[in-house]
């Protein structure tokens, strides 16, 4: 239904606003997510209690924690969902307040959400889909050029072993568990963001996709690049290689250490930490 | 930015803004009486026949209440005798391009509609010039025995065709709106395709553009004679520089056996217009008539387009899209009756309510006892852009006797916020995610129109949704 009219054809405008230089001349220690003293309510409730975070370009940092402690509403307020209320501290983003960012600002400006459970978009494809996405990014009155676009797209495809079916289908719609979240990484590499958030990513993956999954996210590690990886298991940290690992309990970090700190908890769980750690 | 295009639509809707000194050459002034029927049976130089017709046709518009009991009571707000009932063609007043608002301008430019066009749309020409795309095609369907002409020019040049047909698929009592059309009927296309004639074009109300054709109470009848088919396209996506407030149209369509007709419908209607329209066709044995049509826009629109299924094997669809915004109704739905053996019928319906906009769905279909293996399939979707959007659904489906297959389905659906959220997250505007997501709904009916069509209402839908988000 979209035309695939291109206004300036020969134009490799993907490749072109995936690669904008870095603003290297500013201070190189604003170059990441820095959360500070963050709260967050739903409904009354506190959620994240005060959590201080720093996601500096070029790590990867995973996030580990008990089922409730806060983990996806972190991604969700990282993100720009409207339901969760912030109720004190702050985020910021290459030195930008990101909290006073509408969702869709922060996605085109680098930011990128790999859902727990992502959403369903009946009647949409998924290649329409990202090309909006795409188009999303450009001035206005230019247009993606469609050749470019596609030619991309089906190279990921074949790098996350998806088959070409999936740019027909609608969006997740009817997708299986695994099928979600290899969409998921899909779309993280057409748009290609300044930093990524894996909420469970590896859940519901089998043991090949899971392989594969993590080829795609560490084809992407680059030092421009920043990775919150959040998972319950030790076994996606043996592929993607975390530089640091932090424990989310309560709505807090209440542990942070190097990627043996997840072996421990492997072992171990989480009752043996505790708060005042 | 959507506050801007909000205003854009809603000052090009608004007829203040429109406002002209009106003068015309034939003017049957305001109200309806007998001199009104006389007036435009006179400047048409009509058959007696068809004055007697009209004359009888407002005794029965008179008779008829309004159907308040079942329908909304908003149609208690029309003024008929605030109405102008004919202004003759050519004569519309115009205006200069520089003094349509800004806003106007540039709903056309984004919908992309050609130049001459626009002034036509506008308000600024009161004819749209299209002599010489459409000479091409007049010659080629003459060649074929194609008749495509006015309603005028149908009732005075193939008289015995037209009298043949004409009230025979709606008759004038049909409903009170039919018979106001019958009585003060202008404009309007007339169509014969001759046996076994398949006309590779579509036919468009568009090569025909004039006032008295865009006008309130156009009538049209297309005949496809035996093995024929045609496709007969009429509307466009621009809103339309309305200076009425009501517009009536019948259409009555005329499948011989083995004959296909097509009818394709894209309207967008400023929101002061009731839009009372009844379409019907009538397929005998084996023929197939479709009805596909878009309603955008409009304070009321009632359109229930019909197939009498009068021949074996016969087949009927109606395939429709509705979307109502802020103030809106969209009243609408289809008729199936299966009046022969192995008919089938196909409803296809989905609507999409914004803000405070409404969608009905009325559905009728009638398989009775007496006939063997008819089916019918009804799906009706809904879907609510936010809380306060309303649907609802009244399927009448009515089948006697036990040899027959039908099926009926129907969904509410809502765009979550969630998902509103996932694809914000990928970087589009809540304007450009709604759009997006009525798109999607209707997807597999778009497909069904035309190709430019297609691509005029996704844009289309786009506006729509830019407006509607805060
Ligand atoms: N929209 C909501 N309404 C009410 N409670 C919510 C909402 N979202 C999250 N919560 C609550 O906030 C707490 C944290 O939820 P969250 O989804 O962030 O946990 P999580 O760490 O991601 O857990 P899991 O490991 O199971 O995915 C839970 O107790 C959850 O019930
Ligand atoms: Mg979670």
């Amino acid at each position: 239904m979209q035309c695939l009219r291109s206004r300036k054809r020969g134009h490799p405008i993907i490749t072109d606003f995936l690669n904008q230089p870095t603003p290297d001349d500013l201070n190189p220690t604003t170059m990441s997510i820095d959360i500070r003293d963050l709260k967050v309510s739903i409904d009354g409730q506190e959620i994240i209690k005060g959590l201080n975070l720093t996601l500096p370009k070029g790590e990867v940092h995973a996030i580990m924690g008990p089922n409730g402690s806060g983990k996806s509403t972190l991604a969700k307020v990282l993100a720009g969902h409207e339901d969760y209320e912030v109720t004190g501290g702050s985020i910021t983003m290459d030195g930008e307040d990101l909290l006073e960012k509408e969702a869709d600002e922060r996605s085109r400006d680098g930011l990128f959400l790999a859902f727990q459970y992502p959403h369903e978009i009946p009647g949409v494809t998924n290649a329409n889909f990202i090309r909006a996405a795409l188009q999303a990014r450009l001035p206005k009155g230019e247009e993606l050029d469609a050749v470019a676009f596609y030619k991309e797209m089906y190279a990921q495809m074949d790098a996350l072993e998806m088959d070409r079916k999936f740019t027909g289908r609608s969006v997740n719609e009817g997708f299986s568990g695994g099928e979600k979240k290899r969409n998921e990484i899909l779309q993280m590499a057409m748009l290609k963001p300044t930093y990524a958030v894996l909420d469970e990513t590896d859940s519901g993956l089998d043991i090949d996709a899971l392989k594969i999954v993590s080829k795609g996210v560490n084809a992407m590690r680059s030092p421009e690049r920043g990775f919150l990886v959040i998972t319950h298991y030790q076994r996606l940290l043996d592929y993607i290689v975390p530089d640091h690992v932090h424990v989310m309990k309560d709505g807090k970090i209440i542990r942070s250490g190097d990627k043996t700190l997840a072996l421990e908890l492997e072992e171990r769980g989480y009752d043996w930490l505790n708060d005042a750690a | 930015m959507s506050a801007e295009a909000n205003s854009a639509l809603e000052i090009d809707r608004s007829v203040g803004d429109f406002s002209y000194p009106e003068k015309h050459t034939y003017d049957a002034g305001v109200g309806l009486t007998e001199d009104t029927i006389d007036y435009i049976s006179n400047v048409k130089d009509e058959a007696e026949w068809i004055r007697e017709f009209r004359h009888r046709a407002l005794k029965v518009f008179r008779e008829k209440p309004m159907p308040t009991h079942w329908a909304t009571k908003d149609l208690n707000n029309i003024d008929f005798d605030k109405i102008r009932y004919y202004l003759s063609q050519g004569q519309r007043p115009t205006r200069s391009w520089d003094e349509v608002p800004d806003e106007v301008k540039e709903t056309f430019e984004r919908l992309g509609i050609p130049e001459q066009e626009r002034k036509f749309l506008a308000g600024v020409e009161a004819q749209f010039d299209s002599e010489a795309a459409y000479s091409n095609v007049k010659e080629a369907l003459e060649k074929q025995g194609v008749i495509f002409v006015n309603s005028t020019e149908g009732l005075r040049e193939h008289p015995e065709l037209f009298r043949k047909w004409f009230g025979k698929v709606i008759p004038t009592g049909d409903n009170k709106f039919s018979a106001l059309n019958s009585a003060v009927f202008s404009g309007g296309s007339f169509i014969y395709v001759p046996p076994g004639v398949k006309v590779t074009h579509p036919l468009q109300a568009y090569f025909r553009i004039n006032a008295e054709n865009f006008g309130q109470f156009e009538r049209t009848l297309i005949i496809a004679d035996e093995g024929s088919e045609v496709m007969y396209m009429e509307g466009c996506t621009a809103p339309k520089f309305e200076t009425s407030t009501l517009h009536s149209a019948v259409v009555e369509l005329v499948a011989m056996p083995n004959a296909k007709i097509q009818y394709v419908t894209v309207q967008n209607w400023s929101s002061n217009v009731f839009n009372l329209v009844t379409k019907r066709g009538m397929a005998h044995e084996n023929a197939e008539i479709r009805w596909i049509d878009c309603n955008i826009g409009s304070r009321l629109t009632m359109k229930y387009p019909g197939v009498i299924m009068k021949g074996r094997k016969a087949r009927g669809e109606v395939i429709s899209i509705a979307l109502a915004n802020d103030g809106q109704h969209q009243d609408t739905g289809a008729k199936m009756i299966h009046a022969a053996d192995e008919t089938t019928s196909n409803i296809v319906s989905k609507s999409i309510s914004v803000g405070q906009g409404r969608s009905t769905y009325r559905g009728q279909v009638h398989i009775p006892k007496h006939l063997k293996g008819c089916k019918n399939n009804t799906e009706c979707d809904a879907l609510l852009i936010n809380a306060h959007s309303k649907t609802d659904t009244y399927p009448a489906i009515t089948v006697r006797g036990n040899q027959h297959a039908t099926q009926h389905e129907a969904s509410v659906s809502q765009v979550s916020e969630d998902q509103i959220f996932y694809m914000k997250q990928r970087g589009l505007s809540e304007a450009e995610a709604m759009s997006l997501s009525v798109n999607g709904f209707v997807n597999d009916l778009v497909r069904e129109f035309p190709m430019e069509y297609s691509v005029e209402l996704k844009r289309l839908i786009d506006l729509e949704m830019e407006g509607s988000v805060g």
